[in-house]
């Protein structure tokens, strides 16, 4: 589902961010990415949603080369690419209906069958009832709740996750993963950054870690010492 | 698997797929398409009216710079319509060769009656002319010595309202000029010629301040919305992120440059009717020591539809200016 061959990404100024980086994630696949902080961790995610493009190499997802997608195509690829953000992304100009509403709206889809969606991606994050608050009055673990409502509402094939419990305590980090299981259950492939160790090792899922933007290793499990010892 | 991502193929744009099959997808993308609009339409005057004072600003900066242009080409419209009434102007004087007896004359005045380009004909004969000459030039017995009255007989023509325009005129004067029964024919056209030039100058000089005020108007449009698009940055950096064409994230906008446009018509014709009211009265005090009844009238329906239009779309165009140039550089970083 998500295929990367040979790539890199440098910045102006020479600062590389992925080297030659190579991997492959299946369709329904649940993996966890995590490195350093400035491992290169959020360059690989923005390469995936075609923030970024790759300076050598190409990413593939779905079948597509993203090295072919022309800029006025790109919306229609991130329609299929969920994502969740650390900081949420929120618009607290509007409700928190709204804001899972708008991955729906952007696609055209028409305002009753987007109530249904809106309030079925809200059930399952356990906020139907705060569906008309302003998300500015919610706590950090319910906004990232619709942060996640709104990364899933249109059904995406595949769910990126950028420290998605980066600020919540390990308790309500561990019921955000739970629902990214739940969602990798009915067949969504997901890729979670983080660096919280503990948590992925309590789940037991295929880890690829990034050390100085290097892909140390594909499939097992990470100990402290190769993603700290430095 | 139907979530393929599959660039620009209807399925994805759409977004039909499993559970969300509508019954008919095109009329609901058509229905989800029109309540965008609404949306956006609704959301950005909602928008300008949350910030009123500003709004105000810019309806007031557009409004002046319409009312301007609209305000002088109603004043010389007006000057045009005074110039084309006054009826002395446009009286032919047709001097009649010697030898035409007074029947002549008669049945000439009959035929030229009948011509649709003419109202009216005033026949005045040799006698009647020269008894006028007589009282107005004061020069009495003197005209006594004379021993035949040297005056012709004389045909004063009124043209129809049609044809009070220079060209107009002038084929008029040909057609009479070409009479058998003619000897000269007489008509002051080179001052109506000269009025005429002069509204020429000032239609193209008014044109000219127009296109300055239209091109200042797009331009603070521009930067108003160039300042919205700054304010809702996160907006349109959420909007791109989950997929938002460029389209989409345009709308807004191009609505909000639609009200500003709108406001500001709005304040021109305000402004326009004020300044009118305002100047009829000495106006009118002034055209009736001249014996005229002279009066500057509004723009009308029409002239105001069309204001209201050309404000909407100067919006607009100021909008487009501003989107195209600043929303591209906002992506999601």
């Amino acid at each position: 589902m998500i295929q990367f061959e040979q790539v890199s990404k440098r910045y102006a100024g020479g600062h590389t961010a992925l080297e030659a980086v190579s991997f492959h994630l299946d369709r329904g696949e649940m993996a966890f990415l995590t490195g350093h902080s400035g491992a290169g961790k959020s360059t690989l995610l923005k390469l995936v949603m075609l923030m970024e493009r790759p300076s050598e190499g190409r990413v593939v997802v779905g079948g597509q080369y993203l090295d072919r997608v022309p800029r006025r195509q790109i919306p229609y690829i991130r329609r299929h690419i969920g994502v969740v953000f650390q900081n949420h992304q929120l618009l607290f100009d509007r409700t928190v209906f709204d804001n899972v509403a708008l991955p729906l709206e952007v696609m055209g889809v028409s305002p009753r069958e987007i109530g249904r969606r809106v309030r079925a991606a809200l059930d399952k994050v356990g906020l139907l009832n705060k569906e008309k608050l302003n998300p500015v009055h919610l706590s950090g673990g319910e906004q990232q709740r619709i942060g996640i409502a709104r990364a899933v509402v249109n059904k995406p094939p595949v769910l990126l996750a950028d420290e998605p419990t980066g600020n919540l305590d390990p308790e309500l980090s561990a019921d955000i993963m739970h629902l990214f299981e739940q969602f990798n259950q009915v067949g969504v492939t997901v890729l979670i950054a983080s660096h919280d160790i503990s948590l992925i090792r309590h789940l037991g899922r295929r880890v690829l870690t990034l050390h100085n933007g290097h892909l140390v290793q594909g499939d097992v499990m990470p100990d402290e010492e190769a993603m700290y010892g430095d | 698997m139907a979530t393929e991502p599959r660039r620009g193929s209807e399925q994805v744009r759409t977004g039909q797929r499993g559970a969300a099959v509508a019954r008919n997808p095109v009329r609901d993308l058509f229905d989800s398409y029109l309540a965008h609009h609404r949306k956006s339409a609704a959301g950005s005057l909602r928008r300008m009216l949350r910030a009123p004072v500003a709004s105000l600003m810019t309806w007031l900066v557009m409004g002046i710079a319409l009312a301007l242009p609209v305000g002088l080409m109603l004043v010389l419209g007006a000057v045009q319509s005074l110039s084309s009434g006054w009826d002395q102007a446009a009286r032919i004087n047709v001097y009649l060769k010697a030898d035409v007896d007074s029947n002549q004359a008669l049945q000439l005045v009959q035929t030229l009656k009948a011509r649709p380009a003419i109202a009216d004909v005033e026949y005045i004969s040799k006698a009647q002319a020269l008894a006028r000459f007589r009282q107005s030039s004061g020069l009495g017995d003197a005209l006594d010595y004379l021993q035949e009255n040297p005056l012709p007989d004389t045909l004063v023509v009124s043209p129809m309202d049609m044809m009070r325009n220079a060209a107009s005129l002038k084929t008029l004067v040909q057609s009479l000029q070409a009479l058998p029964q003619v000897d000269s024919v007489q008509v002051d056209l080179a001052w109506l010629e000269r009025l005429n030039a002069i509204a020429g100058v000032l239609v193209n000089a008014i044109w000219i301040l127009g296109l300055v005020l239209a091109a200042a108007v797009v331009l603070v449009i521009g930067n108003t919305i160039r300042l919205a698009i700054e304010n809702r940055r996160d907006e349109i950096v959420v909007a791109k992120l989950v997929g938002g064409t460029d389209a989409f994230v345009r709308r807004p906008f191009l609505y909000t440059g639609l009200w500003y446009g709108l406001g500001g018509s709005v304040v021109a014709m305000l402004l326009v009717e004020v300044a009118l009211a305002w100047l009829n009265e000495p106006v009118s005090h002034l055209a009736s020591l001249y014996g005229s009844r002279f009066e500057l009238s509004g723009p009308g329906f029409s002239g105001s539809l069309g204001l209201l239009l050309v404000g909407m779309l100067f919006g607009w165009l100021g909008a487009w200016f501003a989107v195209k140039r600043h929303l591209r550089a906002i992506e999601p970083t």
